[in-house]
């Protein structure tokens, strides 16, 4: 009885806590009046209060039509984030993946010290790194390009780091076997790595999109043509007169990010334990 | 007698192993292989390390430098850029809203975190609840501002619900996103994007005690809260060193709804180191960056050292 009391409080916390998107999903279909009517309190000042309905009189698609027909700029911004997401995600799988295996696996000298200074980086701030980055991104002349946000996320520690974990489970006396029957390293890594460490690659994965596709300090300290710019910064300029569009647009710009949590749910949550464990 | 009958029988299993056909070459190959295993680091791990130096540590190496230069004529000038830093206003105040925030902020992210997951872990069938606190993380910054507004505003949904249950005094109605309570709205945005890792991670340290040991004290006739206190909760110290740093150093993330929210420039009790980086940015006072910087840096590493020295002084002791 006291149990079944509990879980039903925490689950309605836990909608609370979510009421954000059904904020978001009642406000896309409302019609531009009924908008209007509920909105206009914030943008005069009045004594009068702001209302809402979840569930509109009239539900109507027609932000989602004007979006998806009529603004061609949406579509630009939108696989601008596109590409900036899925150009760092692929650039660290190529990158982190063996960087994990060497830690991972190879004894070498140095091994802790470098550890070590990946785990400092991967816990630094933006703020840290704000001006050595622009300083390299200046001096490459890649400033105000795609190139200045996806090139150094794609050497971020942090996936290499979640990735490590999983090839530690390699045992060692099957290395040194697939060793003595004539396997080269790259073989090794391939054929029995790879499979290891698919959770954490995974893991870094579903992080990884959730961050980058939310990014904001990189591309609005780097990015100044606003042809460039992503979802994230776009979204926050289109004034509350266009509410429907605004609610429309910030719609789609969760839905990819709640497509990954919901099919990823698994390893998201196995990556923030791995974030969590020392080396 | 029976010493020189194993002699003789050890010599003849190596003359065995010797004279075998194709010895050799296996030796060989396992030589072979023992180089290639010795420097084969280098291959898998050079890419990134070259990413790293070149994106992150020697430009870094160049802020340092800089540091102790003036920002135009690059001429030697000492300390006096960290003079300036640590005698401007806006960094005096950016840095007390900072640790005020983090101080704020970790006691509570941690305490409320760890209060949710005792309770989650005594229930079965929790995985839809953690994913409703979760869900938070996914939402990218920029789709709540507007629901922000709405909710903060003077005439929003706050304010309404206050009316309503006779909260507020008559004919006030309070702006929260212009005035001091702003920083609580930045508390609470930081708490509802953060809360659901945390629990994971609580969830995760509880579930590791092994329940072998909770139903051995509760045969022995501890209470449920005994229990708690005496058995689950020595064994989470490990937890709670990672969520704390975890739960910091995302804290500087927090910038992205104050800032989506309220501009470069929010009510000043919320102006938080992270504007006074993209201000200063955006000026291209490239002097005083560099000198903040290295010491924003330098007081994050100490603290991430601290904790981890902490913590493995925990373990072994």
């Amino acid at each position: 009885m006291q149990k079944a009391a509990a879980k039903g409080l925490l689950l309605l916390l836990g909608l609370f806590f979510c009421a954000p998107v059904l904020f978001l999903l009642s406000g896309s279909v409302l019609s531009r009046y009924e908008l209007q009517e509920s909105l206009r309190p914030l943008m005069a000042d009045t004594e009068k209060l702001i209302t809402w309905r979840f569930f509109p009189v009239y539900p109507t698609f027609s932000h989602y039509g004007r979006i998806l027909f009529q603004t061609p700029q949406f579509f630009i911004v939108f696989w601008n984030s596109m590409k900036i997401a899925v150009c760092i995600l692929l650039g660290q799988l190529l990158i982190a993946v063996p960087a994990a295996w060497a830690f991972a696996v190879y004894p070498f000298r140095f091994r802790r010290i470098l550890f070590t200074l990946y785990i400092v980086l991967m816990l630094m701030p933006f703020q840290v790194t704000m001006l050595s980055s622009y300083l390299v991104l200046d001096g490459l002349e890649m400033m105000d390009t795609h190139k200045a946000i996806i090139l150094p996320a794609v050497f971020s520690t942090y996936p290499v780091f979640l990735i490590y974990r999983g090839f530690c489970n390699l045992p060692r006396g099957l290395m040194e076997a697939a060793r003595i029957d004539g396997a080269g390293e790259w073989t090794i890594f391939v054929k029995l790595g790879l499979p290891l460490a698919s959770g954490g690659i995974l893991s870094a994965m579903v992080l990884g999109f959730l961050e980058y596709w939310s990014l904001i300090e990189q591309p609005l300290a780097f990015l100044e043509d606003q042809t460039l710019w992503p979802l994230s910064l776009y979204l926050p300029e289109i004034s509350l007169e266009q509410a429907g569009y605004s609610f429309v647009a910030s719609v789609i710009t969760l839905i990819p990010a709640v497509f990954v949590f919901l099919s990823g749910r698994e390893y998201l949550e196995q990556g923030i334990v791995a974030s969590a464990l020392k080396e | 007698m029976q010493r020189t009958e194993r002699q003789r029988s050890l010599k003849k299993r190596q003359s065995i192993w010797q004279n075998r056909p194709g010895e050799k070459r296996l030796l060989s190959g396992v030589k072979k292989t023992a180089f290639q295993s010795r420097y084969a680091w280098i291959g898998f791990l050079l890419p990134s390390l070259a990413g790293v130096l070149i994106f992150v540590l020697l430009p870094f190496a160049d802020v340092v430098r800089r540091s102790f230069l003036t920002a135009v004529t690059e001429e030697w000038t000492g300390l006096h850029n960290y003079e300036l830093v640590f005698a401007n206003q806006a960094f005096r105040l950016a840095v007390k809203n900072t640790v005020r925030f983090t101080l704020v902020c970790l006691p509570l992210l941690i305490g409320i975190g760890l209060f949710l997951s005792v309770q989650l872990s005594r229930l079965k069938k929790v995985q839809l609840i953690k994913s409703l606190f979760l869900l938070p993380m996914a939402m990218p910054a920029a789709t709540v501002v507007l629901i922000w507004k709405m909710i903060f505003a003077k005439q929003g949904f706050l304010n309404a619900g206050l009316l309503l249950a006779g909260l507020l005094p008559e004919g006030a109605m309070p702006d929260y996103m212009g005035t001091g309570a702003s920083f609580w709205v930045l508390v609470f945005s930081y708490i509802w994007k953060n809360l659901g890792y945390t629990m994971v991670l609580w969830l995760a340290g509880i579930f590791s005690v092994s329940e072998g040991l909770t139903e051995a004290a509760r045969v022995d006739g501890a209470t449920k809260r005994q229990c708690f206190w005496y058995v689950i909760f020595p064994n989470l110290k490990g937890s709670l060193y990672t969520i704390t740093v975890l739960s910091f150093l995302n804290s500087f993330k927090v910038f992205r709804e104050a800032y989506l929210v309220a501009g470069s420039y929010p009510h000043e009790s919320m102006y938080l180191l992270q504007h006074l980086f993209n201000n200063w940015f955006v000026n291209l006072e490239l002097d005083k960056m560099a000198a903040s910087a290295v010491c924003v840096g330098a007081v994050l590493f100490a603290v991430i050292l601290l904790l981890q020295r902490l913590w493995d002084h925990e373990e072994k002791g």
